[in-house]
């Protein structure tokens, strides 16, 4: 398992980054933490003839507060986000997420850019964002441009990113001080991906969901956002009945495909039970 | 393909060589240093035989291409006795508490627990457990690696340490 | 004497014998990174060596291009069959009898068989190299089922045994057919089962799954042109063996084949046999005259190299119906992958799966074994068992619990019912075996008080009701498990590997100031040989066991031996070393007796040294006695204190255990956890107890993996769909579950040191554990048997099915 040849490239600005892809082409590949593509590349199958190596530039780096959003840098690592006062306290569900990806080495090299801007379904980030309704920097030769994630998956690894746009950064909203937040994930073991999860931020008013939002890892070739479960939630206390209502309206949306995993029955099913369970822990510490 | 020029510091010698591009950094430390204490034993970064101490940081060496190494500073399980040359309270730990059969994943066990220690001298149980999740062991079933750990910390910290009744 | 003499528990200490828990000698280089395994091995000029692999699970090879391959930088060969034909390895023998494709000789019979060698001068051209072979193939149908392999018109997959009505044991009945093979009164146990009140009657199927060492198969060979020599360093668990088989397939001199398996990591059954890796490695050193080093990665590791278990065994059970057991009869459906590649004794083609009456009394039974060829991977490895007895005892451990519940009678009171009685041993099972000791009601007896087993029970009838009340959708199982293993191939009556005699060896020689160095036929992999040998050692002779250096695993200075799996160093090479040191205290007996001016009568052995009884201040230490070995011997004795011993095993050993599991599962996610795992062996004589705890771990962790989750999967169309660590479950320590152990002993009456034998017990015994936990758990809602592996889908489909989740 070795990776083809290729030429290496580590371009110090966003500009260099953008104007090497540009100029190789779809022959080059850029380079995050590396946790997807190079087993790909060990694989063979992905054999990019130039990896353009993101880890030079130091702008990418970083969390920071822009107003009523975080802004973080493509290549903070999980481990950074971990790491995260900010997060912790303003998105704690970003903690508690980060947590379960991979595993702690994994975690010092993987990056949000790299796990929301690949595409894969597995990923955790992707739906988080669409959940917390993020948008993405993206800049290429044509310029800079935000793009919503709920904009931003159009398949398996396949997005809305342009020949030579790199994803800089994330721009998260924060949501409204004392929601609740919760993301399910059920897995094999530590390093699986999911066999299905729910991520959910609602507000609660009056003992009944004021707002809610849900995003689906996994269970399509592309991260979801269940937005009839959504509404089905809202103006409920979240009885038995509207948890039911809104994991069928979850499941309805879903098309896993069928893996060592589970059959394609089996990671719907507990898709649902993800969000039912994810909408009662996040009315749990709601405040 | 045309060879790379990397220079890094490993366990606290600096050192060279000349590589392709997709030299993973793994290669790099078994075959031109020719530290052979990392292993390989996945490769498609589940198991954690490969990890290595790099600028602070837990990393699966076989995931990673020793031209991103330019400049750091990396620590292999070469690195981790005591400077004079006893063995440090980890590895004594894993001796002491049978922490390790074959020996295979014991290199990147320790390297992993170390970085787990600095930034967790006192961890819980399910902390340990947790923290050593990237690295994979066929034989011991981790319950004398968590003991071994156990035992490491708190000899750094100064206490004695005692099993957990069963 | 003054203060300073040590008292005898301090001398005894200090000998660092059985029964204390050595810390590992091993593990002084491990911890430090310096241990020495295959990969590590570098010789000047070294090559690599890599596989082209076939896509197809069945396949015509029409055509074999390598001259892309030849134009890469730093590839220098490509070996395909048609090279290995000049040199009459195209084939080579299995150690099961049958023959095995080295590459791919017109034909492809299974996903990642090996069908070029691409030799370059580094791993990074040898990998370019096979992405440059184009090979054509020709589709042919797949079978994967091995229900359909011998259906009239299942396709025929090994043209090269067509016309071959019997094979290496006794008749074929199909084209796909191996081997027949019957244990046991046939009449006898028809007759039990036509009078019996109460039978049952179920497929209990063992799914494949692979051992999977976190070190993979590996081996450099080099061979010498002009000394006519060949080298190999290699991952071998049986190295003497690997050197014979190699003399008779390559038809070279025995003893200028020189086989060094290095540290290890890990084996459990994997590196017993010989890979076309080795054939390949050794055939392209003599090609181009260098060494050639062989890695395999851990893709070509599962689905490649000996995969484990793939049994289908339909079994019942007759008995009275107050519960006590008459007649058992299985019958197996054995897949074995495209070649016969087994690792049993050669006479054995299901290994001692006729241990299948367990633990208890069965007055009759009868056996049957098919085993089938389908598109799959050989293999059929001893994976941390003793030759198919983790398949037998799951197989008997199962279908007690099934005919406890069809009784309505608690799995453990039955057990309790049918144990082989103390005073039965050495006992004669209807399947030929002759168990050598046990005391089965006193081990579960301690198990059941321990757990607190019938306040379990007590808990789980409450939580069933609230179930049924709607108050949880928890659902809890106790897994019982009462395992009796056979292990320690074996007696030369009735095991042997290609005509060899499955004996073990000791050769211990004693140095001048009281040290010396021993070895044996066995290669530690991970079990810390170094430190348990030294201790055997240590008690027998008197020598610290710091002071006895233990080596293994080098062919030219170790004595013959068997090797290291089938838990059969303990009881085989154990005894070895126990007779030769044995030999050596008899030798230093006279020298004392005649050091010390009396007769060897008078003398007596006390912890480190001989006494004259009666005379406690004449005493002369073991220390003593070597240095008098190399300067004063009796006249007539020749000089020098060393030993040697083959050990031929009168019987085999039969270690046992009762263990319970107790687990919780989510019957909406089919999510379990194992909330108390309980382990009592008793392995005899207990050599160092730190040692065998962790193996008791370690073989519970690898039962877990395979009961919850660990399996090589084939789709329909003969596509290995868990091929690496992400599919194929390996836990961490997240998933692991904690272990508590426990023991009894009871000696082995044969054995010099009493010692039985445990690496595999918990392999053996916790499968079922775990399986009967889960089916335990499912059996209150009408259901009696639930396949393997319980990981979460199958409990969720399993709950489905029976109506508990809508």
């Amino acid at each position: 398992m070795i990776p083809g040849s290729f030429s290496y490239h580590r371009p110090a600005s966003v500009a260099d980054a953008v104007k090497l892809l540009s100029d190789l082409g779809e022959d080059a590949r850029p380079l995050a933490g590396g946790h997807s593509l190079v087993p790909m590349m060990k694989l063979r199958l992905a054999t990019p003839a130039h990896l353009v190596d993101l880890h030079g530039i130091a702008a990418l780096k970083g969390i920071r507060r822009d107003g009523s959003n975080l802004v973080i840098g493509a290549m903070t690592t999980q481990h950074e986000l971990l790491a995260s006062g900010d997060v912790a306290t303003t998105m704690p569900i970003l903690h508690e997420a980060a947590l379960l990806i991979a595993d702690p080495q994994v975690r010092y090299r993987g990056t949000i850019g790299g796990n929301v801007a690949n595409g894969d379904p597995g990923n955790d980030m992707p739906a988080l964002m669409m959940t917390l309704g993020a948008s993405y920097r993206l800049e290429g030769p044509g310029g800079t441009r935000d793009v919503a994630a709920a904009d931003f998956y159009q398949g398996a690894y396949f997005t809305a990113l342009e020949p030579g746009e790199i994803l800089t950064s994330v721009s998260v909203p924060v949501p409204a001080a004392g929601h609740g937040y919760a993301y399910e994930k059920l897995k094999r073991k530590v390093g699986d991906y999911a066999t299905a999860a729910a991520a959910v931020v609602l507000t609660m008013s009056g003992g009944k969901v004021a707002t809610c939002s849900i995003g689906l890892t996994n269970v399509h070739e592309t991260p979801l956002l269940a937005v009839d479960a959504a509404k089905a939630a809202i103006g409920t206390s979240l009885d038995a009945a509207t948890l039911k209502k809104a994991a069928a309206a979850a499941e309805a949306i879903m098309a896993p495909a069928a893996d060592a995993r589970g059959p394609v029955e089996y990671r719907k099913h507990v898709g649902g039970i993800m969000v039912a369970r994810a909408l009662q822990r996040a009315a749990a510490v709601a405040k | 393909m045309a060879k790379t020029h990397v220079t890094m510091k490993v366990n606290g010698a600096e050192v060279e060589g000349l590589v392709e591009p997709r030299t993973l950094l793994v290669h790099f430390i078994r075959e031109n240093l020719g530290m052979t204490g990392t292993h390989i034993g996945c490769e498609t970064t589940h198991c954690g035989a490969c990890t290595v101490d790099i600028d602070g940081m837990s990393v699966k060496s076989c995931t990673m291409f020793a031209v991103q190494a330019q400049g750091s500073d990396i620590t292999t399980v070469e690195g981790m006795a005591n400077a004079d040359g006893t063995l440090s309270a980890l590895q004594e730990g894993f001796r002491m508490m049978h922490g390790l059969q074959c020996g295979f994943c014991t290199p990147g066990m320790i390297v992993r627990a170390h970085r787990l220690l600095k930034e967790n001298p006192a961890p819980s149980e399910q902390e340990i457990r947790m923290g050593i999740s990237g690295n994979i062991c066929r034989c011991t079933g981790y319950q004398n690696i968590v003991k071994a750990i156990q035992y490491a910390s708190a000899k750094i910290s100064g206490v004695e340490f005692r099993e957990a009744a069963e | 004497m003054n203060d300073m003499t040590p008292t005898r528990e301090q001398r005894s200490a200090a000998l660092e014998g059985m029964g204390c828990k050595r810390k590992r000698v091993e593990d002084i280089r491990f911890t430090q990174g310096k241990g020495n395994y295959v990969d590590d091995v570098k010789l000047p000029g070294m090559l690599h060596g890599d596989f082209v692999r076939s896509p197809h699970p069945h396949a015509r090879v029409k055509k074999i291009d390598d001259s892309e391959a030849l134009k890469v930088p730093g590839v220098l060969a490509v070996i395909t069959a048609e090279t290995l034909k000049t040199v009459n390895l195209a084939w080579m023998p299995t150690l099961a009898g049958d023959v095995q494709m080295v590459l791919a000789d017109g034909k492809v019979l299974f996903q990642n068989q090996e069908v070029a060698f691409v030799v370059a001068t580094d791993r990074y051209a040898a990998d370019d190299g096979i992405n440059k072979v184009i090979v054509e193939y020709e589709p042919l149908p797949p079978l994967v089922d091995p229900f359909k392999s011998m259906d009239p018109d299942a396709p025929v997959l090994r043209e090269d045994l067509a016309g071959k009505t019997s094979g290496a044991h006794g008749p074929r009945k199909h084209h796909n057919h191996i081997f027949e093979w019957t244990v046991g009164d046939k009449e006898l146990t028809d007759a039990a089962f036509n009078k019996a009140d109460v039978k049952i009657k179920e497929m209990i199927a063992y799914h494949r799954t692979h051992p999977s060492p976190l070190e993979t198969c590996q081996c450099v060979c080099s061979f010498d042109k002009i000394k006519g020599e060949l080298t190999i360093y290699g991952t071998f668990q049986a190295p003497h063996v690997i050197r014979t088989v190699v003399a008779l397939i390559a038809k070279l001199p025995e003893q200028k084949i020189h086989v060094i398996a290095p540290d290890i990591g890990g084996g459990f059954g994997n590196k017993v046999g010989a890979y076309p890796g080795y054939i390949c490695a050794a055939v392209a050193s003599i090609v181009t005259g260098k060494p050639v080093k062989w890695v395999e990665d851990r893709i070509e590791n599962l689905t490649a190299t000996s995969f484990a278990r793939d049994y289908h065994m339909t079994t019942e059970i007759a008995a009275t119906k107050d519960g006590k057991v008459t007649g058992l009869r299985v019958h197996v459906l054995a897949d074995h992958g495209a070649f016969d590649a087994c690792a049993d004794p050669s006479k054995w083609p299901a290994g001692f799966f006729n241990i299948v009456t367990g633990s208890y009394d069965f007055p009759t039974a009868h056996l049957a074994v098919d085993g089938v060829y389908t598109n799959k991977a050989p293999g059929g490895v001893a994976y941390r068992c003793s030759f198919r007895v983790t398949e037998a005892a799951y197989c008997i451990e199962r279908a007690m619990d099934i005919l406890a519940q069809k009784l309505n009678m608690d799995p453990a009171e039955l057990r309790l019912k049918n144990f082989i009685k103390p005073e039965q041993f050495p006992y004669h099972s209807a399947l030929g075996w002759e168990y050598d000791s046990g005391d089965y009601h006193t081990a579960m007896r301690k198990m059941m008080e321990t757990t607190g087993y019938a306040a379990l029970r007590k808990e789980q009838a409450e939580k069933r009701e609230a179930f049924k009340r709607g108050e949880t959708r928890e659902i809890m199982g106790l897994g019982i498990s009462f395992f009796t293993e056979i292990v320690g191939a074996g007696p030369s009556k009735n095991c042997d590997i290609l005509g060899i005699a499955m004996f073990d060896s000791c050769e211990i020689r004693m140095h001048p100031t009281g040290a010396g160095i021993a070895r044996m036929g066995t290669k530690s992999q991970g079990q810390g040989h170094e430190t348990t040998w030294a201790q055997i050692i240590a008690t027998e002779i008197g020598i610290p066991a710091d002071n006895i250096m233990v080596e293994e695993g080098n062919t030219d200075t170790a004595p013959y031996g068997l090797g290291t799996y089938g838990s059969r160093s303990t009881p085989v090479a154990g005894a070895a070393i126990a007779m030769a040191a044995r030999k050596i205290k008899a030798k230093a007996q006279m020298i004392a007796a005649y050091k010390l001016e009396v007769h060897e009568d008078d003398l007596e052995f006390d912890i480190d040294g001989f006494r004259v009884k009666g005379l406690p201040e004449k005493f002369m230490s073991m220390k003593d006695i070597c240095w008098a070995a190399y300067n004063s011997v009796p006249p007539g004795m020749e000089p020098g204190l060393e030993a040697v011993s083959y050990y031929d095993p009168p019987n085999m050993t039969y270690p046992f255990g009762a263990y319970l599991c107790v687990m919780d599962i989510d019957v909406d996610t089919g999510v379990y956890k194992v909330r108390r795992f309980y382990a009592l062996d008793d392995c005899g004589t207990r050599i160092n107890p730190m040692i065998i705890e962790g193996q008791v771990h370690g073989g519970l962790t690898e039962a877990f993996a395979i009961a919850m989750g660990q399996e090589i999967r084939y789709d329909e169309t003969g596509n290995v769909v868990t091929g690496s660590f992400m599919d194929f479950f390996m836990p961490t320590a997240v998933e692991t579950p904690h272990w508590e152990t426990d023991f009894t002993v009871t000696p082995s009456p044969h054995h010099p040191i009493g010692a039985k034998g445990v690496g595999e017990s918990p392999n053996v015994g916790g499968v079922p554990a775990f399986s009967n936990a889960v089916n335990d758990a499912f059996s209150f809602l009408g259901s009696t048997h639930i396949q393997m592996p319980h990981d979460f889908w199958r409990n969720w489909k399993a709950a489905k099915d029976l109506g508990a989740v809508v």
